[in-house]
């Protein structure tokens, strides 16, 4: 599988994910900087990582979402790549109108850094293929705005469509039906406010965010064989 | 003529959120107006204001881009209400 990471001023969990990624897929990504236009050829995988993108000003995520690069990540969604948006990633793939929802100031009020244990809702998608339907994980959360707000409609579509990938077991933020997670419809991409790129060592205190690169890596590593054989 | 001979025109857009999302800063501020003392306050909802200084002289050609402006990027219209005057 060949991997990108987009790289945003204010973006600080760029270097976790790109490690995760080599891990899994035993090559380093390609890490491409918000101002380019275009995406390098030939990729499986975008992910957009983790932080304080322009300052987290206006709207978390929102002045990021309309930099050149994501023009291309949009179009490589819309063509079918798999994008993983993580924590800031997410807000930027909603602000960006890749996902559904919106992120807003978490309940609370408080920046929440902890473990959070989160029940895998759907392993049909290449993110989640690594794990089993109902299966209990531990991820660590850390922000202050991961209120995911939806709809009761919404969430009833998310639900019947099976696009919800992780729900919180402890609510940490507010979010509607405790969503962590969400898929987008063709389930090729999934924004998460955990981040798995930091459960993936064990001297992280757990390596359960290591499955879902490993699980990508599987699924997408025989995209890519096959694409390859054709 | 209101506005002739004048190019420089200044936007406020007020941005709210939507009635019925709920505003967690707005209740906080709310309790803390109770506890002062403060009786009735009923709600409370927090917004921003976005003053923009536009190099333009035609009033309803600014209006129109300045809402163009809110739709693209100063409001997220899933959450949020914009309105937009302009002096």
């Amino acid at each position: 599988m060949r991997a990108a990471v987009i790289v945003f001023p204010g973006s600080n969990c760029d270097r976790d994910i790109a490690v995760a990624l080599e891990r899994a897929t035993g090559a380093p990504p390609a890490m491409v900087w918000h101002k380019d236009a275009d995406l390098p050829t030939g990729l499986d995988f975008v992910a957009v990582p983790g932080g304080f993108s322009f300052g987290d000003y206006l709207r978390c995520g929102a002045i990021a979402a309309r930099a050149p690069v994501m023009r291309a990540v949009a179009d490589f969604a819309r063509g079918g790549g798999h994008v993983l948006g993580v924590c800031n990633g997410f807000q930027i793939l909603i602000e960006a109108g890749l996902l559904p929802g919106a992120l807003m100031r978490n309940a609370g009020l408080s920046f929440v850094c902890r473990d959070a244990r989160l029940k895998v809702e759907t392993s049909a998608s290449a993110f989640t293929a690594g794990y089993s339907p109902d299966e209990v994980v531990t991820i660590p959360v850390a922000h202050h705005d991961g209120n995911f707000f939806a709809s009761a409609d919404l969430v009833a579509r998310l639900e019947d469509e099976d696009r919800i990938a992780f729900r919180y077991l402890d609510n940490p933020n507010g979010s509607a039906a405790d969503i962590a997670g969400v898929l987008s419809e063709n389930r090729r991409v999934l924004g998460m406010m955990p981040h798995p790129e930091r459960a993936v060592d064990p001297v992280h205190g757990g390596t359960d965010g290591a499955r879902l690169f490993a699980g990508l890596e599987a699924a997408l590593g025989e995209e890519a064989g096959a694409r390859a054989q054709a | 003529m209101a506005g002739a001979g004048n190019d420089r025109l200044k936007a406020r857009v007020h941005v709210t959120l939507k009635p019925g999302v709920l505003d967690p800063q707005g209740e906080a501020v709310r309790h803390a107006l109770a506890a002062l003392g403060f009786e009735g306050v009923a709600g409370v909802r927090i917004g921003k204001v976005i003053e923009i200084d536009l190099a333009a002289g035609d009033h309803a050609a600014a209006e129109a881009e300045v809402a163009r402006m809110c739709e693209r990027l100063l409001a997220n219209t899933v959450i949020e209400d914009y309105a937009v005057e302009i002096a």
